[in-house]
């Protein structure tokens, strides 16, 4: 029996190294060593004492927290909409439908649609209006970043919002509460879980989004996915694209912490 | 009795459910302070009543009053009634403490006043040590209290009990049937509890319905409904039942397995066939020659208390007899009962005509 159960474990012990560990510690033996292989604090201290690294980890941190905002302000009233709907499984595969086209084709609809001779734009002029400059600017970034994240916020917080037993619901409206303090009492609090799943799902990926913000923002807007991108493709400096990189995990396990799921017993009185 | 304003009241209700009628022109008063059962089997329907009390459904025809305002399209959040659900329902997110504070703090009463209520609530039902329990750490007895409590403190003017002990076992189920009573005699709400349990249903009540196919059986004090039932289901569903066909011979006088018996009922036609229901603690074993009927001991089965044996006469009757001592199976033996074990039951009688056939006999007497 333990030889049959050790078979099922191999093939997730191989992942597990060969995708996780393994990578994590090429990517901080790189981010730990300089050109010549020696063994360096440097790209540490380069990256904390730069004033650009800093202003990019911000422009990061500020960007995906909006992305993730604005994904969640529009997500959440939508996954309560959906589950209230009789084939809402049917209406919930349309919200995720968009996710399984390739985000590069995404994007270049997207081109097409907000580009100077684009759908919008052309349509604008046919009502005599002056074309707007609406691709690489910060807003169609926070747009389409937004657009294509929205299905992975909305997921999570249906699939909470649908496990919520309805006799709590009837319970509630019992005790003479009405639909607003069902939703604030008892169905928000019961799908934080769902809520907390989907803010690290939007904002982990939208700290290091590089090609939106070349193919939308323009490159006006720099995170730490171009920085990484531009060392290991342009300047070569597999180091310091490194060094971020370990920013990035960094930051991922910060938010994952912070996300985590309630203490009930430290929980407010 | 006249004189005291039900509190709730059913006129004619009726409620259709996707093209099936569920319930039946029901009629019902409820008044205040008292201990109601709705009793019947699964989908008979009597829960159906408690959603039309509670605001969980509107009736499709008929009225529905509370204090003597017509109710039925008024939400739940509205009304003044609670329920304690069969699941208990409680908030998962909240431990006990705010759990029965929900209802007062929708209300917006004052702190005090909340953690009063709280806590006097807590009390009543004996956990006032588990304020800061989380729910999940709860028994499922303790869970139930807990129900009661959250109900409670909303100070309704009836509590609906939807089936609240069917998940308990058999010996909390009867501490929770006495501290239910306990409680509504002494906080004098009317509670209406919903149960498949004819012996719970005898046990706490007042006044019982027993329910069938959607539509109110027969109504009454639990030893009314026991001693006089009147149809077969009634006398079948509520405690054990020795029913067999007879023929009312005259008043006072019926037929059966062969022989003529003195009973106690009257107000039949001459000759009309009826069936009889003698309850099996009222039939004693005695010797062949001094027994109403004889019968031969077939089985029997201790059940602790009593012996459950099982005779059959010489028309191939079954008999049920509960007997203080055990009987040897296979002996010929006489049954004795008295005039008064004897309940004779007509065929589709209403609850009106049975009402009134045994008020005009018995005021003869």
């Amino acid at each position: 029996m333990k030889k049959s159960s050790l078979t099922y474990y191999i093939s997730y012990i191989l992942w597990l190294l060969l995708f996780v560990i393994l990578p994590l510690v090429l990517l901080l033996l790189q981010a730990l060593t300089n050109q010549q292989g020696n063994f360096t604090l440097d790209n540490f201290l380069n990256y904390l004492s730069s004033g650009t690294y800093l202003r990019m980890t911000l422009n990061s941190i500020f960007y995906a927290f909006l992305i993730t905002l604005i994904t969640l302000i529009i997500s959440y009233p939508m996954a309560y909409f959906l589950t209230q709907l009789k084939n809402h499984q049917f209406w919930m595969l349309l919200v995720i439908l968009p996710t399984w086209i390739n985000l590069l084709l995404k994007a270049y609809a997207f081109i097409g649609l907000l580009s100077q001779n684009g759908t919008i734009n052309s349509t604008l002029s046919f009502f005599g209006i002056v074309p707007y400059q609406l691709l690489f600017t910060n807003e169609s970034f926070l747009l389409v970043s937004s657009y294509i994240e929205i299905p992975f916020m909305i997921l999570p917080i249906y699939n909470s919002l649908i496990e919520i037993d309805s006799n709590l619901i009837q319970a509630s409206q019992d005790l003479g509460a009405n639909t607003w303090q069902t939703i604030k009492n008892v169905i928000f609090p019961l799908s934080l879980n769902g809520v907390r799943t989907g803010i690290q799902v939007v904002f982990i990926p939208s700290l290091s989004l590089f090609m939106i913000t070349r193919l939308i923002g323009g490159n006006r807007v720099i995170t730490l996915g171009t920085a990484i991108e531009e060392h290991f493709l342009t300047t070569q400096n597999w180091h310091m694209g490194s060094t971020i990189g370990v920013v990035l995990v960094i930051a991922m396990l910060v938010t994952t912490y912070f996300t985590r799921e309630g203490n009930k017993k430290g929980r407010k009185k | 009795m006249a004189d005291i304003k039900p509190i709730i009241e059913f006129k004619n209700v009726s409620l259709d459910y996707q093209d099936n009628r569920v319930l039946h022109n029901i009629d019902l008063e409820i008044e205040q302070g008292k201990f109601y059962t709705l009793l019947g089997p699964s989908g008979s329907g009597k829960s159906t009543i408690l959603s039309l009390i509670s605001g969980k459904n509107s009736p499709s025809e008929g009225d529905v009053l509370i204090d003597g305002k017509i109710v039925n399209e008024l939400p739940a959040n509205k009304r003044e009634v609670n329920t304690v659900f069969q699941n208990y329902n409680l908030f998962p997110n909240m431990n006990v403490y705010e759990n029965v504070a929900y209802g007062p703090k929708l209300k917006k009463l004052p702190a005090k006043k909340i953690d009063q209520l709280v806590k006097d609530m807590l009390s009543l039902v004996r956990l006032s040590d588990f304020e800061q329990n989380e729910i999940t750490e709860l028994s499922g007895g303790q869970q139930q209290r807990v129900a009661i409590a959250r109900a409670l403190a909303n100070e309704p003017k009836v509590l609906l009990l939807d089936e609240p002990l069917s998940a308990l076992d058999y010996k909390l189920r009867k501490e929770m049937q006495y501290e239910l009573r306990e409680i509504q005699q002494r906080l004098g709400i009317t509670f209406i509890f919903v149960t498949h349990d004819q012996e719970e249903a005898l046990a706490m009540s007042d006044w019982i319905f027993v329910m069938q196919n959607g539509r109110i059986e027969q109504s009454g004090t639990p030893v009314d409904i026991y001693d006089e039932p009147i149809n077969h289901f009634v006398a079948d569903f509520i405690g054990e039942a020795n029913i067999i066909e007879g023929i009312m011979k005259e008043d006072y006088l019926v037929s059966f397995v062969g022989k003529e018996f003195k009973n106690v009922d009257a107000g039949m036609k001459p000759n009309e066939r009826v069936e009889i229901v003698i309850r099996p603690e009222d039939l004693d074993i005695v010797a062949p020659s001094k027994g109403k009927l004889q019968v031969t001991i077939d089985d029997q089965s201790f059940r602790g208390d009593f012996y459950e044996i099982t005779a059959i006469d010489d028309a191939g009757n079954e008999w049920s007899i509960q007997e203080t001592n055990p009987a040897k199976i296979g002996q010929r033996r006489g049954l004795k009962f008295d005039p008064e074990d004897i309940h004779i039951m007509r065929f589709n009688e209403t609850e009106e005509d049975f009402d009134s056939r045994l008020e005009s006999y018995e005021g003869e007497e």
